[in-house]
């Protein structure tokens, strides 16, 4: 068996209807779990950029991307691992107001973990956490005695530390196409 | 809001009807769309959602020929074997809901073996998606694995661009079948028509550039090679690469051997052509694939059935991989050097750089092979004296008598690797097969659309007694239209390939594979055919004759040998080394 790894898979994509089918169908052909998925619009109007997590082998996750890039509408997919991307993951936690009676506590952990507190109402108050998920499962750790009512978490969303930019790649994808006709 | 991504090219053409865009309905839309691409037949079924159409394809029928089928897998199997003889993309129509969802075998069966394809669904009126309505079905959702694309139409505007798109994309690259599903309203609605064929897509790349580092490092490893071996795939078909083949081929004295889809691309009776690869290819190519020293893979995806076991495959070889389509390479055995790009382009960029050679020795490694093959295997099969009549005879046979000249059009099991493992196959796309998916069934529909996409070659479908039966309805459309198709049925009472495996792999255990038949003579010309059933090796040349010379539709039934074995075989899950020969 291949070792298996994290692996950040971002994809440029036209914006069509039915294409998120499209990418999953891929994963589960495979029966591939995928750890995240976040799809969203680019700076480039009609763009979208699929940014998905998945464990797997190497050689899975590159078969996986090829796949990807296959689809019609699909302007291009990359495979990352973490050291080629900057990263980030969004936490909300909510908590009863009374957590505010232990003293500084809660104010002290906010502050060291780099998060902050979103809103305060008068029966609970919701911290916001942006971070790696270790991060954010650490904070997690600590807010625990204090009664979670509710946690939630973002997918990643990532974008790679190559210099390139969107639109001056997709310029380069048209007159690509031009020069093969 | 969805809409379809406008293409680079924006400069107006002229409509089938002239520079003035005109105004007509989206049915009528849907066949001028067609009749642009150049479309004179298409196989389909009515059914409600796509009555519209029907209306037009009525006043349409002297510029497009409607073939109606008896079930909406005869149409897509029938565009299919058009599409294999023909080069051209092969078009299918369906109602919506089982019409459409009939036509996902043969979609299935089109993108596994590279089949360019539009299949075009009647969907319910717009306002009734996603209600569950009658024969309404997610058609979009349910063909996504299968397609090469696919699109959903709901306004009649769209139907030029998205038809476009759709010949574009089914037949550009790595051919494949693509559907558009169109709701009935906008098969109703108005539009003003003008056709602009798509010429391409920004996110689409079918052909890739040659990358000329990668050719030069082929064809260094070709000129160190002492064992080489060149695999020919159905790429070799598709982008018309035989002649380029041939010509590495004798620069360099490289045997050829060919996948079963590959069949037909480099000649028979060519001194470099080893025969055939894969589970019951030839003893030689399989035996060799562990020796050689380059494999050279042109246009194929080293399937399963080609390789056996992966860790085992060809490890001592470097390997040059040709291929279209980049999701291909590197995917079951890792290239030493891939060269992403159409084959016949490579193959001519590949042989200029590429030295005179000889192989003399490592050719005659090959020769002794054959002997081998051809005593224990070949000639017994070939050439019975006593018992039944083998299927490996009435191949030669047919062989000998079309001068290897048909196209034969094979369904799935016994009877497919033997007629192409014995057809001499002298013309190119002549071997029409189900060869990635196995469909049973393929072979009658799909010789009709052979029938239909040539016209001057002979067709012959060769089927067994069980893939007969699932697509036997057809023969009504063969008698309808009088398409001149022979068709062979080699029964043998048994579903022949699962009870070879029962034999050798399950103790005998004959579960379910033996048949019941009706009298097929009698259904043949129930249907009005002329039909004949022969049991002895001795009616066996005159009824070939008269099947071979009739001008009409000809159904002959053969009785063979009951528990026939196809051999060489390599056992599923085995090393290609240990191929057997009994």
């Amino acid at each position: 068996m291949e070792k298996k790894e994290l692996f950040t898979i971002s994809a440029l994509t036209e914006n069509k209807a039915g294409l998120l089918n499209a990418v999953t169908i891929i994963f589960t052909r495979r029966k591939l779990n995928i750890e995240s998925i976040n799809v969203s619009e680019t700076e480039v109007e009609g763009v979208s950029r699929y940014t998905i997590v998945v464990y797997a082998s190497q050689h899975q996750a590159e078969l996986v991307v090829k796949q990807i890039n296959r689809l019609i509408e699909v302007l291009a997919a990359f495979l990352y691992r973490n050291e080629d991307i900057y990263y980030q993951e969004l936490a909300m936690f909510k908590l009863p107001t009374e957590v505010f009676l232990n003293g500084n506590t809660i104010e002290a952990i906010v502050r060291n973990n780099g998060a902050r507190i979103l809103v305060i109402e008068e029966d609970h108050i919701v911290i916001e956490k942006t971070g790696h998920r270790d991060e954010i499962k650490a904070l997690h750790t600590h807010l625990k005695p204090f009664g979670v009512l509710e946690f939630v978490r973002s997918g990643r969303i990532a974008i790679s530390k190559s210099k390139r930019k969107t639109d001056s790649f997709l310029r380069e994808l048209e007159a690509e196409n031009i020069n093969n006709l | 809001m969805e809409t379809l991504v406008k293409d680079s090219n924006k400069q107006p053409k002229p409509s089938v009807k002239g520079a003035t865009p005109v105004k007509v309905t989206g049915s009528e839309a849907i066949i001028l769309s067609l009749l642009s691409e150049g479309v004179n037949e298409v196989f389909g079924y009515p059914g409600g959602a796509i009555m519209p159409l029907y209306d037009e394809l009525y006043k349409y029928n002297q510029q497009l020929t409607h073939y109606l089928m008896r079930h909406e897998q005869g149409a897509v199997h029938a565009a299919q074997g058009f599409s294999r003889v023909s080069g051209k993309v092969g078009v299918c129509i369906a109602t919506s809901g089982p019409g459409a969802t009939n036509l996902i075998t043969g979609i299935a069966d089109a993108q596994v073996d590279s089949t360019p394809l539009v299949c075009i669904t009647g969907q319910v009126p717009s306002q009734l998606l996603g209600t569950s309505g009658f024969q309404e079905i997610d058609i979009i959702g349910i063909s996504m694995p299968v397609v090469k694309w696919n699109f959903q139409v709901t306004s009649a505007h769209e139907i030029p661009e998205a038809l476009a798109k759709a010949f574009y994309i089914a037949a550009s690259g790595r051919p494949g079948p693509v559907l558009i599903d169109i709701t009935k309203d906008a098969q109703f609605g108005e539009l003003e028509f003008s056709y602009q064929k798509c010429e391409g897509l920004r996110s689409y790349k079918p052909v890739p550039k040659l990358d000329i580092s990668a050719v030069g490092r082929a064809a260094t490893l070709i000129n160190q090679s002492q064992k080489p071996m060149i695999l020919c795939g159905h790429g070799v078909l598709l982008s018309k690469a035989g002649k380029a083949l041939k010509s590495l081929a004798e620069k360099a004295d490289i045997p050829v051997a060919s996948t079963l889809l590959g069949l037909s691309a480099f000649p028979p009776t060519h001194p470099l052509n080893v025969g055939m690869l894969g589970m019951h290819g030839n003893y030689g190519p399989n035996i060799k694939t562990n020796e050689a020293d380059l494999l050279i893979a042109v246009g194929m995806r080293f399937d399963d059935r080609v390789t056996g076991k992966l860790e085992s495959y060809a490890k001592q070889a470097k390997v040059i991989h040709i291929e279209i389509d980049q999701s291909e390479l590197n995917k079951n055995v890792q290239a030493d050097v891939a060269v992403l790009a159409d084959a016949q382009q490579a193959l001519q960029a590949i042989t200029t750089l590429v030295q005179a050679n000889k192989h003399t020795s490592w050719l005659a490694e090959f020769e002794a092979c054959n002997a081998i093959e051809n005593q224990k295997v070949n000639q017994p099969e070939l050439y019975p004296t006593q018992g039944a009549i083998k299927m490996a005879e009435v191949v030669r046979m047919l062989s000998e008598k079309t001068k290897g000249k048909a196209i034969l059009v094979t369904d799935v099991g016994q009877h497919q690797m033997i007629a192409n493992r014995y057809y001499q196959f002298n013309s190119c796309n002549a071997s029409v097969t189900s060869g990635g998916l196995g469909t049973m069934g393929f072979a009658l529909p799909a010789a009709f659309g052979a029938g239909v996409g040539d016209v001057k070659r002979q067709v012959i479908a060769i089927a067994g007694d069980g893939g007969i039966q699932m697509t036997i309805q057809e023969l009504g459309a063969i008698a309808q239209y009088k398409v001149p198709v022979k068709i062979i049925v080699l029964n043998n009472n048994f579903l022949g390939m699962v009870r070879q495996w029962q034999q050798l792999f399950f103790d005998k255990r004959y579960a379910a594979t033996e048949l019941v038949n009706p009298n097929f003579v009698a259904i043949a010309k129930g249907y009005g055919l002329q039909a004949k059933g022969i049991n002895q090796r001795q009616d066996l040349d005159s009824a070939l004759n008269e099947l071979l010379a009739s001008k009409a539709s000809y159904f002959l039934e053969i009785k063979v040998e009951r528990e026939e074995n196809v051999f060489p075989m390599v056992p599923s899950g085995a090393s290609v080394s240990e191929i057997r020969l009994a």
